[in-house]
């Protein structure tokens, strides 16, 4: 099978669907689900179809037509058995035969085309759903993905769109070719003889009143089936991340009971919903097997009254099977239409989240900053009901200004540098750049003039260049290394036998520490950003590498707005202004000297680090230690 | 993410033994259900036989109905003869349903329990692989096997396998009809059966390589969700969302094309069998109109045979389709197979011993380690750590601390010497045994989804409520989480993210020290930890560390100065070693490092 135009398609969609279609949200992230468009979710997943309205023409004009040569071949047979076999007329069986096999050359031709077109309309409607959630799941905020788990998301985006695929690609062709069929046949019916037509009605009507309830009925159960291989799906990603952890403590025995549990909680759940479907299926099918008996009863009935010919009992009763077999048809795809409503649901449950961090309307762009960063009175907390982690922060970082965070474990500052880039909103105060409240800025905008290396280093699979690359992918060659050179990394990259193009394993598993976080430093400097925001990002760093580092940024950090935040006072002590923080508030800001001055924790803090180490190295005190000494005290 | 070399454990060529090995190997699973298939076979014959039935006693009511026709038989008798043949109808259809959900509700079960093995299988086969291999492999990918390909084996399973065995029977039973009612013109309408099984050979070919592909690559789509879920926060942080999704459309798009491309195979399948067993149809109308108009035949016999021959192809399509949607399920099992004999490079010596309590004597013999063949990352490394000692390990940033602690729980293998734990090779000791009695902080921290309790008693599952928050006192993360609203049941969620970076380091420290290890590592332990914190831990630790080995990595060299030992490591070769004291009076490479953290601070306050 060549698709030739696949890569035409492909350009098409490209540039069709990034939002659900039917919706009327102009603005990225308006839809809560207020806004969202109405109708179960099955009937919106469906909506996507849309964006293949030939493809499911097609589909359907090749269901009609493929239906409709079925439907000739027993006519064809009756004729060719009261008029051939019964009367001796060979030519009529002969040309009776011919008929049956073109009819069924041209009905195969179209069940072809349906096939095909169907394919390429409920895979196409798969991978829209899949890049409209992987989209919407790339925009959520920082405070969803806290919560999120990466299992659960990964599960809607790959096994609930595969179920409303399954229900588009043969469910949904098949509801209608079963409806189109038993419509078709139905009057057929009607038209050779409606008495027995009526026979089977009841039959019919209770096909469909079994068919709807248990549609209903699975899709709760299938909804649990999805949400238990979600938690199964979780604990297999958390085990692969933290394989390290794992094997580290020896814990395999006790995360394969973990696993084996969640594992025998699915299969229960499968067990449940698919019993069920065990009992309906069957019963489907004897009920059309019922209709069957009905009408070969009634039908003797008539015949033997005188009202009906042998050949059209067999003909009506061929037509009766067509009856039936959409019928049949509806058992096998009950199971399936449950399942595409539960998967539906879910995918649309991450659709409706509404994005709480998100340009607001009309929200103009950031123009090229200067670089003022202000915080004025900014109270935050990461949960609504919780305490505030940061309280009444003010702060002012003059462009070109280098401000260092510095306090306790958990005192709130990587959250305050969270702020800035808008990774969240404030609850109370604001935050300003150049005067512009960052929520009054595009996302894009702001972000693009920020340059920020996360406390967390994280990489992606790929090159060492494409990482460093990573926000700015048309990089020439020299920014890359000019880049690599200020974060230090130059060096240790061209040590590896293929240079910038190693490749650096899943989330950069095959580098060091100290080599990780010099990548994520490179690639922060590569946006040449106006701000920049080091969190932490020497920690994994030797003392020499990171002297030479502080020397590389010393001269890129001209012009730019920095915030630094580190442990070591040797990193922050040359900082033009140096806030510390207690429990989520500023208790002293100020110069290095300053706050030496006016800060006992800072002096504390001072004097732990660098006094201790002097003790034992005499004829350092003696160059330094001991004007640090006298202003200490 | 970028497409980067080595995704998936590819393989191309194909042998159509591969195809038997793989199908006979997935049978394999069955046999322990093989009562219960029995069970399920028995009911599945049933309703086979009922089903064969019903058309034969609709032909029996047709024929009653035709002899009525030419006057052989008053309407009375007739009637009752219908009515007769009817219940019997009643009876079987009855019947058959109960059998065939019998039959499904077992073959149900036992798919379920197949399914269950198997991804219990996989899960135990990924822990049981060294860490080389989670170098190599995405975990999308393997997430992949374990769920999307044991769904495609689902299908199969569970409703395929029945249909198969149900048709197969009908099949047999129909045939047997046919040759009984009329032998001449069964034979004449088997005429079509070569060519369909040649098309089904021809198509399931097609089918299977193009499933390959649908395989690998929904692999790749959930590989690159996997990764970009995982790291969102950097993509939004460089605005990299568009980027993400372009890159994300054109993995989406291969899985996509790859399936309508095996989607496409088996929709020309199915009509290409229809049209052949319309075929065979006509040619039975035809010459059974011959036959009639020779007096060879009667019209029932056509009539029924008309029945039987719509009947009869009906399961055989069914086999094929079942055959052809084999296909993918085939394609899904070898790579769970092809994960499944992935032999783990470390793996327990068959005679492994099981470590009495550890005294705590680490050796390096002459080690020599490589991560890629030809690439040395150490070299010549010696080292003797004496029980109850601590051994600080420095150097430049990459150049194999964290690969030398790596050795000592046996993670990776040396490529040459040998590294001991109170004399024994870690090669001939139980590696569960030797781990169990380690307590290691990784310098990747990673907490696990769950409470904070949980996350502590990870180290040790029996400990009680008590010795973790003995644990978490030590590490100085008792006041901190104290001081959340719920403390120790706080819930964290993945990787621990609604935590500060240096309290989730002090957590994964209080689980190390839990473990009551008789050796403890610790690598970058403290790296985000803030220095007063830090010398509050160091202190407990001293206390705790009496009469255990210990080994620290630091780059704050304050942590390391008490170390007994102080192992100065640059490109994969130890170049100094003595105390503190020691080395600084040599005035060699570590006097160096010690000294550039103060020249910072002359230099500065010479610009002053
Ligand atoms: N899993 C791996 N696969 C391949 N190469 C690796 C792997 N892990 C580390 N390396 C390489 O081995 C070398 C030593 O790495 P190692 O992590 O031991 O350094 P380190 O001394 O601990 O550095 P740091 O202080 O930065 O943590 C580095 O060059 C690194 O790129
Ligand atoms: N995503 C989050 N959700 C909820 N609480 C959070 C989240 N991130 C941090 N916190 C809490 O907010 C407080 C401040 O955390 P923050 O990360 O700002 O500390 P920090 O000063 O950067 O500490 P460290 O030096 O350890 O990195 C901590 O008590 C932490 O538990
Ligand atoms: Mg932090």
């Amino acid at each position: 099978m060549h698709l030739s135009d696949s890569a035409i398609a492909e350009e098409e969609t490209g540039a069709r669907i990034l939002r659900e279609p039917g919706s009327d949200r102009q603005s990225e992230g308006r839809q809560g689900p207020a806004a969202s468009p109405r109708g179960t979710p099955l009937v919106r997943a469906l909506r996507f179809l849309s964006g293949y309205k030939w493809e499911t023409i097609g589909a359907f004009i090749g269901l009609v037509l493929s239906t409709a040569g079925t439907l000739v071949v027993p006519r064809l047979t009756q004729i060719v058995i009261d008029q051939g076999i019964t009367l001796g007329a060979m030519r009529v069986i002969v040309w009776g035969a011919v008929g049956i096999v073109i009819a069924a050359v041209l009905a195969a031709a179209f069940t072809y085309l349906r096939g095909y077109l169907a394919a390429r309309a409920s895979q196409g409607v798969a991978y829209d759903l899949r890049n409209v959630l992987y989209a919407h799941i790339q925009t959520l905020s920082f405070g969803y993905h806290d919560r999120a788990q990466t299992g659960q998301l990964l599960t809607r985006a790959t096994s609930d769109v595969e179920l409303v695929r399954t229900f588009i690609s043969t469910g949904l062709v098949q509801l209608f070719s079963a409806l189109l069929m038993m419509l078709g046949s139905l009057v057929l019916l009607l038209s050779t003889n409606w008495q027995l037509t009526l026979l089977t009605l009841p039959v019919i009507l209770l096909v469909l009143g079994v068919f709807g309830f248990f549609a209903g009925k699975g899709r709760p159960l299938f909804t649990i089936v999805q949400q238990k291989l979600g938690r199964l799906n979780t604990i297999l990603q958390e085990n692969l991340a933290g394989i390290r952890v794992v094997k580290a403590f020896a814990r395999e025995p006790w995360e394969r009971e973990r696993f084996g549990e969640s594992n025998l909680e699915l299969r229960d759940a499968n067990l449940r919903v698919m019993r069920m479907f065990a009992v309906v299926m069957p019963l489907i099918f004897t009920l059309a097997n019922l209709g069957t008996l009905t009408v070969v009863w009634g039908g003797g009935y008539q015949f033997i009254a005188g009202h009906l010919t042998i050949g059209e009992l067999v003909a009506f009763q061929s037509y009766l099977m067509m009856t039936m077999f959409p019928i049949i048809m509806l058992g096998m795809i009950i199971m399936a239409v449950a399942q595409a409503g539960a998967g539906a649901q879910r995918i649309f449950e991450i659709l409706d989240t509404q994005i709480e961090v998100t340009d607001r309307p009309g929200a103009g762009d950031l123009p090229a900053i200067e670089g003022r960063v202000e915080f004025e009175e900014v109270t935050f907390r990461y949960f609504k009901e919780h305490d505030p982690v940061l309280n009444g922060v003010s702060l002012v970082a003059e462009p070109g200004e280098t401000v260092a965070l510095f306090g306790a474990t958990g005192s709130g500052k990587s959250t305050i540098i969270n702020l800035i880039p808008r990774f969240y909103d404030v609850s109370e105060g604001r935050v300003t750049v150049d005067g512009h409240d960052v929520r009054d800025v595009t996302l894009h905008s702001l972000r693009r003039q920020i340059g920020i290396v996360l406390q967390e280093t994280t990489l992606f699979g790929g090159t060492i260049r494409e990482n460093i690359a990573y926000g700015r992918p048309d990089a020439s060659e020299e920014e890359t290394v000019a880049a690599a050179k200020a974060a230090e990394a130059h060096d240790f990259i061209l040590g590896f036998p293929e240079g910038y193009d190693t490749s650096v394993g899943e989330r950069g598993v095959t580098l060091s520490g100290g080599q990780k976080q010099r990548i994520a430093i490179a690639r922060a400097l590569l946006i040449d950003p106006r701000i920049l925001i080091l969190d932490d990002s020497t920690s994994s760093v030797d003392i020499e590498t990171e002297l030479r580092m502080r020397q590389a940024l010393e001269r890129l950090r001209r012009g730019r707005t920095s915030f630094i935040i580190a442990q070591r006072i040797s990193t922050v002590q040359h900082a033009d202004k140096v806030v510390v923080l207690e429990g989520g508030r500023v208790v002293a800001q100020g110069t290095h000297d300053e706050l030496i001055r006016d800060s006992a924790i800072y002096t504390e803090i001072y004097r732990s680090q660098l006094q201790d180490d002097r003790e034992l190295l005499p004829e350092v005190v003696a160059v330094a230690g001991a004007e640090a000494g006298e202003e200490v005290s | 993410m970028f497409h980067g070399p080595g995704r998936g454990l590819s393989r191309e060529v194909e042998k159509a033994s591969d195809f038997r090995s793989t199908l006979r190997r997935l049978l394999g699973y069955l046999r322990p259900y093989a009562g219960q298939i029995s069970i399920a076979a028995v009911l599945v014959l049933i309703n086979t036989t009922l089903t064969v039935a019903a058309p034969g006693l609709i032909g029996r009511a047709v024929d009653l109905l035709w002899q009525f026709f030419n006057g052989e038989m008053e309407s009375a008798v007739a009637i009752s003869g219908l009515n007769r043949t009817m219940l019997l109808l009643l009876g079987a259809y009855a019947g058959g349903w109960v059998a065939l959900m019998g039959s499904m509700w077992v073959m149900v079960k036992v798919g379920q329990n197949v399914l269950y093995q198997l991804r219990g299988q996989i899960f135990a086969k990924i822990q049981e692989l060294s860490l080389g291999f989670f170098d190599q492999h995405e975990a999308g990918d393997l997430m992949s096997r374990l769920t999307n390909d044991t769904d495609v084996i689902n299908q199969v399973l569970t409703m395929g396998l029945t249909r198969m065995f149900s048709s197969a029977m009908t099949l047999v039973g129909i045939l047997l009809a046919m040759l009984v009612l009329n032998w001449r013109l069964a034979l004449v309408s088997f005429s079509v059966l070569p060519i369909m099984v040649l098309s089904t050979v021809f198509f399931s070919g097609r089918a299977r390589r193009a499933f390959r592909v649908t395989r690998k690559t929904i692999g790749g789509v959930s590989a690159e969700l996997e990764e970009n879920i995982a790291g969102v926060k950097v993509a939004q942080a460089f605005s990299r969302e568009q980027a993400n999704v372009e890159a994300f459309r054109e993995v989406s798009a291969a899985n996509r094309d790859a399936n309508v491309t095996a989607e496409s195979i088996t929709a020309a399948f199915a009509p290409t069998l229809d049209v052949l067993a319309t075929v065979g149809v006509a040619i039975v109308v035809g010459y059974g109109g011959y036959l009639v108009l020779n007096g060879q035949a009667t019209v029932g016999v056509i009539v029924a045979f008309v029945q039987y021959v719509r009947r009869f192809f009906e399961p055989v399509r069914a086999i094929s389709m079942i055959w052809a949607g084999l296909q993918s399920a085939i394609a899904g099992a070898e790579r769970i197979f092809e994960l499944l004999d992935t032999p783990p490079s470390i793996v327990d010596a068959p005679d492994a011993l099981g470590l009495p309590a550890i005294e705590g004597r680490i050796t390096f013999e002459e080690v020599c380690f490589e991560y890629k063949p030809g690439e040395p990352v150490l070299e010549d490394v010696n080292l003797v750590a004496e029980p109850g000692q601590t051994v600080a390990l420095v150097g430049p940033t990459g150049t194999g601390k964290t690969t030398m602690v790596n050795l000592i729980g046996r993670f990776y293998d040396v490529c040459g010497g040998r590294v001991t734990v109170d004399g024994h090779d870690v090669r001939q000791v139980s590696r569960a045994n030797l781990r169990a009695q380690m307590g290691i902080v990784l310098q990747d921290t990673f907490l696990f989804a769950g409470t904070v309790m949980e996350n502590i008693r990870y180290g040790r599952l029996d400990a009680s409520d008590e010795e973790v928050m003995e644990a978490a006192k030590l590490a100085n993360a008792h006041d901190f989480i104290m001081r959340m609203p719920e403390g120790y049941e706080a819930e964290l969620t993945e990787q621990g993210s609604n935590l500060s970076q240096g309290q989730r380091q002090l957590v994964s420290i209080a689980r190390a020290v839990l473990a009551r290890p008789r050796i403890l590592i610790l690598d970058e332990a403290t790296s985000s930890v803030d220095t007063r914190t830090e010398l509050l831990i160091q202190s407990a630790l001293r206390e705790l560390l009496h009469g255990r080995t210990s080994f620290v990595i630091a780059h704050r060299l304050s942590t390391i100065r008490d170390a007994d030992q102080v192992i100065f490591i640059e490109n994969g070769r130890i170049a100094e070693r003595g105390t503190h004291e020691e080395l600084l009076a040599m005035q060699g490479l570590y006097h160096d490092l010690y000294m550039s953290q103060f020249e910072s601070e002359v230099e500065a306050e010479q610009v002053e």
